[in-house]
């Protein structure tokens, strides 16, 4: 029988061969050769936002090799927030998680600093809020990067019809479509021109509505109502400062104007406000134009009268409640770089205004810089009925639980502890100092380390 | 003759060599072997889906609320001097028992109608009354919850047209308890149903001829007959019961959230607001272990009950 046998020398040479071949042919890239990425990405309200950001992390991919894959989760059920939380304690899962706003700080010790992709986009753009930096920035380094899917904030939206019709005032005057503001007009639109006009608008059969309840909606109202008369529950020195007057007097005002909204205010969840304003009934909400998005849908007749603009100014200034996502990149993933470079994509001037787009002038970017896109000057009926949704004059950013430690205010946004209160004294008809008594017992233990 | 017959005679047939058989084989021919091999499965997803997260969740509530380093019990002694924490475990009770005495009621009284019903149309009343209990319980609630929709309530909708009031069923705390464990009593009486129908089946009839003879009426076969027969199962149903409605998550959480103010929280709403939405896990799963010990002892107790019972029997 013949038999062949491979000798020293024939496989010594055809090695040889072999590794000249590979060093001298030209590299063939086959695709994808970059890696694999997983984003994990809240599930936009607005249909076809979503499509969007497919495109964008498409383009980014095909650029780079990259192979890019997006996991679209809810925020109802709070999902989102279990995904992450799960992901978090596992050390396994996406490679960038979106984080809405307290859970930067949740799982700060598994995020990946990404002050790199911080310092290139302030660099190009400007400064970024400092609420955004407030929740994403721990001890000196930051964890996330402001997203511009999700970021919200939640102004007045009012009806024009039913503000002339019944309390004489014109809230496209007060906040015109263009920058036109009469800064004497600007200063009239504070808490106490908003209850008179409240109490007008419920005894003509078209209350405001204010949620009352423990969501998001009401915790961040309350919030901005509250640093707007300069009440803090507790400070950056975790001192607590609850018991004061300025505390005492928001809840007083808080008092007066849930006497003019409906009754049912304490059960609404975050649709409770938007459902209100789409039936015709209600006069006024605080919410993101996700309610006038909606009606343009479903209720043509409401959408073509409403109007986004400032939150009422307080004694101690004007704060639109702020709610911003950021995108995180998980420390155990493997391939942090590529990760960070598409962030750093996404959240990009020209890739930001196509989401902003998309979502109908939604989402708010964290960059002043960006607030000059045309979307919210073109977006109507009516037109201009947006336009004054990004913060165009004094409003200041707000979070509730500002100033306290990220780790402690997030405590005292998600136990809903200002809604809580209000509450108390409202429905419950508890005294106010019996109330404040209680809520500086909650206090002291969000102070435990 | 005799050779003939002793020649033709059956011969058995050699007995088969014995092969010598390892212990493994043996063990895997046991009865006891088997049935464990068949309730493997099962054994490793309840390991893996209850024991196993039940131990870590001790081991979470042991440590510190940076989960850093071990403090003991210190986060139950913490909950201790808390009032809503007090306020949680009231509520938790009231809305247990209150759901577990009116399942138990209502199962008892439509498990003797479904029962009295002639036996060509039990099975499809049967059916019929089970359906709360089949369909997903969140989406049910999510039904509920648009009934009790504080804007659009198809419940205040029927009341304006016939001129009643405008409750408000999810706002008020006394009306959103109530809606919770409506929608608890509704889900669960299925079962209850289902149960003592079973143990009315049970009962001998010889019992109740007996009592009509000697002139006894409804009420009194009912007390001295059907009770005391179903005794057992009653008790190992509101035991089972407790623990569920105790344990309950979804139905506050699709329909309140645990407000108005707090004031509808039970433990694994409140659980889940701290651990997981404020990011204090260790606290959240002191919270939850909370039940643990209530649940136990009122297990005991029951168990006790029922263990005597059977031996006097």
């Amino acid at each position: 029988m013949k038999t062949t046998t491979l000798s020293r020398r024939k496989f010594l040479r055809r090695t040889a061969l072999a590794t000249t071949a590979a060093v001298a042919l030209p590299y063939m890239r086959t695709s994808y050769s970059a890696g694999r990425l997983a984003l994990g990405v809240w599930d936009h309200w607005v249909p076809g936002a979503n499509d969007t950001l497919t495109k964008i992390c498409n383009e980014w991919g095909e650029k780079n090799h990259v192979d890019v894959h997006i996991d679209f989760i809810t925020s109802v059920g709070d999902k989102d927030i279990l995904t992450a939380s799960a992901e978090a304690q596992a050390h396994t899962g996406h490679d960038i998680m979106q984080h809405r706003s307290w859970q930067i700080q949740v799982h700060r010790n598994v995020l990946e600093p990404v002050d790199d992709v911080i310092d290139k986009l302030v660099k190009e753009h400007g400064p970024i809020s400092t609420i955004s930096a407030y929740l994403a920035n721990y001890e000196g380094k930051w964890r996330g990067v402001p997203a511009v899917i999700g970021s919200q904030i939640k102004p007045c939206c009012s009806r024009i019809d039913l503000y002339k019709q019944h309390t004489g005032v014109d809230v496209t005057k007060i906040f015109p479509y263009g920058d036109t503001r009469d800064p004497a007009l600007v200063e009239s639109w504070n808490w106490d021109l908003y209850l008179s006009t409240a109490e007008k608008l419920f005894k003509a059969g078209y209350p405001v509505g204010l949620p009352m309840g423990q969501t998001s909606d009401a915790i961040d109202w309350v919030g901005a109502l509250f640093r707007s008369y300069g009440a803090v529950f507790i400070d950056e020195k975790d001192n607590i400062k609850i018991d004061s007057d300025e505390t005492r007097a928001a809840i007083e005002y808080a008092r007066k104007l849930m006497a003019v909204n409906p009754p049912d205010v304490f059960a609404w969840d975050d649709s409770g406000n938007n459902k209100w304003l789409i039936s015709g009934k209600g006069s006024s909400i605080m919410n993101p134009p996700s309610a006038w998005s909606v009606a343009k849908r479903d209720n043509i007749k409401v959408a073509e009268q409403c109007w986004t603009h400032d939150m009422p100014r307080g004694p101690k200034g004007r704060f639109a409640p702020y709610l911003p996502f950021f995108y995180g990149v998980w420390s155990f993933g493997s391939n942090k770089s590529a990760a960070k470079d598409l962030v750093h994509h996404i959240v990009d001037k020209p890739q930001a205004k196509r989401q902003v787009e998309a979502s109908n002038g939604y989402d708010l970017p964290a960059f002043k810089s960006y607030y000059d896109f045309d979307t919210w000057k073109k977006v109507e009926p009516p037109l201009g009925t947006v336009y004054n949704y990004p913060p165009r004059g004094d409003e200041e950013l707000s979070i509730a639980g500002y100033p306290a430690r990220p780790d402690v205010a997030s405590q005292i946004y998600n136990q809903s502890i200002q809604t809580v209160m209000i509450a108390k004294v409202t429905q419950g008809r508890q005294k106010v100092d019996d109330v404040i008594k209680w809520a500086s017992g909650e206090l002291e233990g969000y102070l435990r380390g | 003759m005799d050779d003939m017959i002793s020649r033709t005679a059956f011969v058995p047939p050699a007995a088969p060599a014995v092969v010598p058989r390892g212990n493994l084989y043996r063990l895997s021919r046991r009865r006891s072997t088997v049935a464990f091999l068949f309730t493997l499965p099962l054994i490793i997803v309840i390991v893996g889906l209850v024991i196993y997260p039940g131990l870590y969740a001790i081991y979470l509530s042991l440590l510190n609320k940076r989960m850093t380093h071990f403090i003991g019990l210190g986060n139950y002694a913490f909950l201790f001097g808390r009032e809503t924490f007090w306020m949680v475990v009231e509520q938790s009770a009231i809305f247990a028992i209150t759901a577990v005495v009116f399942k138990a009621l209502i199962g008892v009284i439509t498990s003797h109608l479904v029962n009295n019903l002639p036996a060509k149309g039990q099975r499809k009343w049967r059916g019929m009354l089970l359906v709360p209990w089949v369909i997903p319980l969140s989406l049910s609630t999510l039904c509920w919850w648009w009934l009790f929709d504080p804007t659009y309530s198809a419940f205040n909708w029927l009341l304006g047209a016939l001129g009643g009031p405008h409750i408000p069923w999810l706002s008020d705390p006394f009306w959103a308890r109530f809606c919770t464990i409506l929608v608890n009593v509704w889900y669960g009486s299925p079962f209850f149903l289902i149960m003592y129908l079973a143990a009315l089946k049970s009962v001998p009839e010889q019992l109740y001829e007996a009592a009509a003879i000697d002139g006894a009426n409804g009420w009194q076969k009912f007390v001295h007959i059907t009770l005391p027969m179903m005794r057992n199962i009653i008790a190992i149903t509101v035991l089972f019961s407790l623990i569920v409605t105790f344990a309950n998550y979804d139905i506050v959480r699709v329909l309140t959230s645990g407000g108005p103010y707090n004031t509808t929280h039970i433990f694994a709403t409140w659980a889940f607001n701290i651990g997981i939405a404020s990011g204090d896990i260790p606290l959240g799963a002191a919270v939850s272990f909370f039940m643990f010990p209530i649940m136990a002892i009122s297990a005991v107790f029951i168990l006790r009950g029922v263990r005597k019972r059977g031996k006097e029997i």
